[in-house]
């Protein structure tokens, strides 16, 4: 088994390229959410030719939408959401410098190829784990679309945030992997 | 004639979001740590207990376990003595979750299909209502999260394909969903009847406790069968790869058609949050 990998964004070339698929990693330091509307107004602004609301360049976007915070907690439940309907936007903020993206399921082949050509991973937190996962938030602070109530983008701090490598940038696929080794033939 | 308030089924409905957001059953508890025992990837044993860990935490924390806190799925049955005062049953549970999403701190998932505007109280539910002899009314809500519900397949087979071909589908549909219905998953099947009718059987087979095996000892030995051989697609917790792939398998028929052999599936993820009340 391999050692967890502690990573703080943003992130250079070789922190992503020294990742593997499989690998267990604790992010501490800022995520960025986003989910489908915002994905769908950051691609608009790059079509009209604006800026995005954040420096894109090394980070992390984590696919969330919590649940309202209670009063006196900073963020609600924050689990990961099907990273698979964001794909037709992650290439083009790949292409951007976007280093990575947290979520979980299988991305599709045009993203695959994406994380290779622009040295980025695709990692995966443990989808359900919403309340775990909301322990490791330290601070989020609405930092643009705050119409969109739990898809809005938010800033996040995180420490220990856990995640694993499925993705990696090298064409290593842990859901192929891990799935063929476990298969059972039929006899 | 018994009379209920429309009020008093709102208040058990209230009642019912908030304990299903943040209370697992223990059917699925035990479920899960049973599969935390037997589990052969270390990456899937991982994965399981953040699960255990994160329903203890919830639990103890009064907190959504997941922040897709659903949308409310209800079975309504209701006794023919019974009548509903000052208002209708489905009203009356809409109120219920209304409340209960906005007093819980509930995430609101529930938007207009096309324009995607969110309804902002998480309603409408779906709801099927019946009617069964008595003076009780049972309330079964399910709050459903997108990401297992969109891995959900019917198929509209030939009777000639028959349990192979079920099987394949289930199989395929399994398969192909990965890590996407944040597996371990529960699998309801529905087999027979017609269109809609097997899609809402599946649906309900998900309100059977996890571990319970079907009283149709044809479809208990085919529900057995499925359960390994979904297992043996080594999707595993979280699609990482394992041992795990379901927790159950539960499956409803119906007759259908002498042209027909409808099959549908629905998938439940880890998140199985299940409740009922008879009153
Ligand atoms: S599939 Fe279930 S556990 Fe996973 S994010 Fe959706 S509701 Fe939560």
């Amino acid at each position: 088994m391999t050692d967890t990998i502690r990573l703080t964004p943003p992130l250079s070339d070789e922190d992503t390229a020294g990742l593997k698929a499989g690998d267990r990693v604790l992010i501490s330091g800022v995520l960025y959410t986003a989910r489908d509307s915002a994905h769908k107004r950051l691609i608009e602004l790059l079509d009209s030719g604006k800026e995005l609301p954040f420096d894109i360049k090394g980070q992390l976007i984590y696919y969330v939408g919590p649940t309202p915070p209670k009063p006196g907690q900073v963020i609600g439940s924050a689990g990961p959401t099907t990273s698979g309907r964001m794909d037709i936007f992650a290439p083009r903020l790949f292409d951007l410098g976007l280093k990575g993206t947290i979520g979980k399921g299988q991305r599709s082949p045009e993203v695959i190829d994406s994380l290779e050509k622009n040295n980025a991973v695709y990692l995966a937190a443990v989808g359900g784990a919403a309340a775990l996962i909301a322990k490791s938030i330290k601070k989020a602070e609405v930092i643009a679309y705050e119409d969109l109530g739990p898809e809005a983008i938010r800033r996040l701090e995180v420490e220990d945030f856990p995640a694993i490598v499925v993705n990696d940038a090298h064409g290593g696929d842990l859901f192929k992997a891990g799935v063929e080794k476990y298969r059972k033939k039929a006899s | 004639m018994r009379t209920v308030k429309a009020e008093e089924i709102t208040d058990k409905v209230r009642t019912l979001c908030l304990d299903a957001a943040t209370k697992l059953g223990d059917d699925v508890k035990c479920a899960l740590e049973g599969a935390l025992k037997t589990e052969e990837s270390p990456l899937g044993k991982d994965v399981l207990s953040q699960i255990v860990e994160n329903y203890k935490i919830a639990e103890a924390g009064d907190q959504p376990m997941c922040q897709d806190t659903g949308l409310a799925i209800f079975f309504v049955e209701l006794g023919s003595d019974v009548y509903i005062e000052g208002g209708t049953v489905e009203d009356a549970v809409n109120e219920g979750v209304r409340r209960g999403y906005e007093d819980g701190y509930l995430r609101k998932s529930v938007c207009d299909p096309i324009t995607r505007k969110n309804t902002g109280d998480n309603t409408p539910a779906i709801i099927h209502l019946s009617t069964v002899p008595g003076d009780k009314v049972k309330i079964m809500i399910a709050a459903k999260g997108g990401g297992s519900e969109n891995m959900s397949g019917i198929a509209m087979l030939k009777p000639a394909q028959g349990i192979p071909g079920l099987k394949d589908f289930v199989l395929k549909t399994i398969r192909e969903s990965g890590g996407n219905p944040c597996p371990p998953i529960v699998v309801g099947i529905g087999i027979g009847g017609d269109f809609e009718k097997s899609a809402i059987l599946s649906k309900k087979a998900l309100f059977r406790p996890v571990g319970s095996v079907s009283e149709d000892a044809e479809l208990a030995a085919l529900e057995a069968e499925l359960l390994e051989e979904v297992n043996a697609l080594g999707v595993g917790p979280m699609g990482f790869g394992g041992t795990t792939t379901a927790i159950g398998v539960h499956i409803e028929k119906h007759p259908c058609h002498i042209a027909s052999f409808p099959v549908a599936v629905n998938i439940q993820c880890h998140a199985d949050r299940h409740k009922e009340v008879t009153f």
